[in-house]
């Protein structure tokens, strides 16, 4: 049982969710959202809304570069085990604190606000709940840890992500002995992103995405959309050199006037 | 210089009536639907008074639109890109829907299901939100009609920056008017502006501004960013939605639906040809009673010969270049200078635009004066202060209001003298910078309104953007799916799907 949740139900909830995810960005776009509820009751969103997107989202990298990081990289840095753990320790439990109050009143609003309740989906508010025990979990494993801080408890589920990554068929071998709340933790973890492409939480790639598309890859502010086939010839005349200071960034460049038509299907 | 056509809207407020078929209409046909019924793509409101939804014109407290820097930089007034992305989590500056109503209606069965009792059965108010009892209706899509409530809330009104207005609570000095509002169609538009997603895009080849909906994400920028309120978050879909312009009926050369119904004939659409390379220029000016003045400027005279040469290298086919120089927009807004945009000074170069109404005169002592041996009342003596007016369509700048006005005065009073006394008083014109000509052209478009004066709209040239001989047979409009014909009445990713009632085999 322990090597089918640990060393097999991995692949299986990292499998759907990948596929998951590219399916319904694929086929069924139109219900890919960040499901705000802001406009129906601002009250309890604003202070709830940031402090848990805030704290879930140091939580998550903190996650990621603490788990999937190589442990040489550490070595090389100097950053002996101890110390990490209290970092993660000390960052990880405030970071928590703020999501977990933050959550809580996105919960109780959502529960017991009639116009959220009643809009509200079964994945909405199960989402929701998962992630709050989620974090109740996470910050348990702190009484847990705190009692030996030499951080070798941290290198085996180090060593474990790492080894579902690289497919190390002993994996789950190295969390045999890890605590019950540690398992839960990763169980219910597992099982987050086993539904992810299944609810909301979807927006968040949209999320890590916005900055890119938003301040890279968009020049100025203005977005303009063209369905001609070919492309619109350049300048047919030099701008006067005053026009030429204070060039309208809604223009488009003549590939982009081309670009995303989306009238053939 | 980039030659790109923009369709235009102008609305005659002279002669709006405010029987609201225009919003009834759209609704009709737009926002019938779970999500967007508290939403009026187009709505009418009575002015003065604070609108739908409430204060929406108070920037200071809405962020709408566009400011210019101190160091003379054109940015959303919700702030650069950063702060828009910094409040993602919650967007400070986004109106609750109390701001706008909570939708209703109304138990109307129980008027035929209540059992018989003493007391006549009524029709008490659901929330269409949340399905429970609303005991007291608070506000509505147009909680102001008709100067309906006190003149202390509707003179909250923000076009009276600048007016004395308490002597307009007074009984013998009230003033009213209608304001038909809808998108702008901006050529500048905040909303896509602030949409980190890049969702919302302005049509090259039109103008209009839509919301990809699929590529909506739900980020609600543009609720704030549009500061004319008219973008409307769905909250049953999650996704942002606004006036189309009707664009299927527009592609068509069919007017908009609004402006086909509407019984006052005081709905205009029409092409304009715009440069498009100098939009930044002319939305930021650092005055903003320049802002009319530059807006006019960018707009390019479609019977020049040289522009005509431009627009057709830049790919405006021919039969926009005729329609834009028969274009009623162009004649109201650039020749008689008629017609103004709605708040200038949003920066976001607004197109659609208005006639101010003429009203009538305060003093009566004056009222017997008009038309006598031509002379015309002073235009500042209406009961509708000029400043308000300014207020709305110049930025404060009250000499084109005054002058408008006054074209409009000199139209009716050169009409009268021609119809009754058949006399062509050509110095009625000449005093408001006009010939006898333009004025009975004036009369024809504005007066008379016959449709094919008041819509000249151009098809759209599929030729350009697809190979018929490829689309044959193929699906038409679908849900999204390519040309699958599979019907599941729910989604695996949350949602429900509303198939089509196909007919089913009967025994």
């Amino acid at each position: 049982m322990h090597d089918f949740l640990f060393g097999i139900f991995p692949y299986i909830a990292l499998g759907v969710a990948i596929m998951g995810t590219i399916a319904r960005y694929e086929r069924d776009q139109f219900t890919w959202k960040t499901s705000s509820s802001q406009l129906l009751r601002r009250r309890q969103l604003v202070i709830g809304s940031i402090l848990f997107h805030v704290g879930v989202l140091v939580i998550f990298f903190g996650h990621l570069v603490g788990l999937l990081t190589p442990i040489q990289v550490f070595e090389f840095i100097g950053i002996s085990h101890g110390a990490k753990q209290i970092l993660a320790l000390v960052v990880g439990g405030i970071a928590g604190v703020m999501a977990l109050i933050g959550g809580g009143m996105l919960f109780h609003r959502r529960w017991t606000d009639p116009r959220i309740r009643q809009t509200s989906s079964f994945w909405d508010i199960t989402i929701l709940a998962l992630l709050l025990v989620q974090l109740v979990l996470g910050l348990g494993t702190i009484f847990v840890s705190i009692d030996h801080l030499d951080g070798h408890e941290m290198v085996t589920f180090m060593f474990w992500a790492q080894g579902i990554f690289t497919f190390d068929a002993a994996a789950a071998s190295y969390i045999a002995d890890a605590a019950l709340v540690f398992k839960l933790h990763l169980l219910l973890g597992l099982v987050i992103i086993l539904v992810f492409p299944f609810t909301r939480l979807v927006h968040v790639l949209s999320g890590f995405a916005v900055p890119f598309r938003y301040l890279l890859t968009r020049p100025g502010y203005q977005v303009v959309r063209s369905r001609r086939s070919t492309p619109l010839p350049k300048r047919s005349r030099p701008a006067s050199p005053k026009q030429a200071t204070a060039k309208s960034k809604s223009a488009p460049p003549s590939g982009a006037a081309a670009g995303p038509a989306g009238w053939r299907r | 210089m980039r030659v790109r056509a923009q369709i235009g809207m102008v609305l005659n407020l002279d002669k709006c009536i405010g029987c609201h078929t225009c919003s009834v209409t759209c609704k009709n046909v737009w926002t019938s639907r779970d999500g967007v019924e508290y939403a009026w793509f187009n709505n009418v409101e009575t002015k003065p008074g604070t609108g739908y939804p409430t204060d929406w014109e108070n920037q200071a407290r809405w962020k709408g639109g566009w400011e210019r820097t101190r160091s003379g930089k054109l940015q959303p007034r919700q702030g650069s890109k950063w702060r828009i992305l910094a409040n993602i989590f919650a967007n400070p500056d986004l109106p609750e829907i109390d701001d706008y109503y909570e939708p209703f209606d109304f138990d109307y069965d129980h008027l035929q299901s209540a059992p018989e009792s003493e007391a006549f059965p009524t029709a008490r108010a659901r929330s269409q939100i949340t399905g429970k009892r609303i005991e007291k209706i608070e506000k509505g899509p147009n909680w102001e009609e008709i100067l309906g409530g006190e003149f202390s809330k509707r003179s909250q009104d923000y076009n009276f920056e600048g007016v004395q207005k308490e002597i307009y609570g007074e009984y013998e000095n009230t003033f009213m008017m209608y304001l038909p509002r809808l998108c702008e169609h901006c050529l500048n538009p905040s909303c896509a502006a602030s949409c980190p997603s890049g969702a919302i895009y302005k049509r090259e080849e039109d103008g209009i501004v839509l919301i990809d909906q699929e590529k909506c994400r739900g980020w609600r920028m543009c609720v704030s960013g549009c500061p004319y309120k008219k973008v409307y978050y769905n909250w049953s879909t999650g996704k942002s939605e606004k006036c189309t312009l009707c664009y299927p009926r527009i592609e068509s050369g069919n007017p908009t639906v609004c402006s086909e119904t509407c019984v006052g004939r005081i709905r205009y659409i029409g092409v304009m040809l715009y440069d498009a390379d100098r939009i930044e220029e002319a939305a930021n000016v650092a005055d903003t009673k320049d802002l009319y003045d530059a807006q006019l400027g960018i707009f390019l005279d479609p019977h020049d010969p040289e522009i005509i040469e431009t627009a057709r290298a830049d790919g405006i086919p021919g039969d926009w270049i005729k329609a834009a120089q028969e274009s009623p927009i162009w004649k109201m807004a650039m020749e008689w200078k008629v017609a103004f945009p709605l708040h200038p000074e949003y920066r976001t170069l607004p197109m659609v635009w208005y006639i101010p109404p003429l009203s009538p005169i305060q003093n009566a002592a004056e009222a017997g004066a008009i038309g006598m041996e031509g002379a015309m009342p002073d235009v500042r003596n209406l009961r509708i202060p000029l400043r308000y007016l300014a207020n709305m369509l110049t930025a404060g700048d009250e000499e084109p209001i005054a002058r408008a006005l006054e074209r409009m005065l000199a139209m009716r009073s050169y009409m009268r003298a021609k119809t009754l006394d058949g006399v062509n008083d050509e110095g009625i014109a000449a005093r408001v910078g006009l010939t006898g000509r333009v004025i009975e052209d004036m009369y024809r478009i504005m007066a008379l309104a016959d449709y094919e004066d008041r819509f000249v709209i151009p098809t759209t040239h599929r030729e350009e953007v697809e190979d018929a001989y490829d689309l044959r047979g193929d699906c038409g409009f679908t849900d999204g799916n390519g040309c699958s014909t599979g019907i599941s009445s729910g989604s695996l990713f949350g949602g429900t799907r509303k198939p089509l009632k196909m007919p089913e085999e009967v025994t």
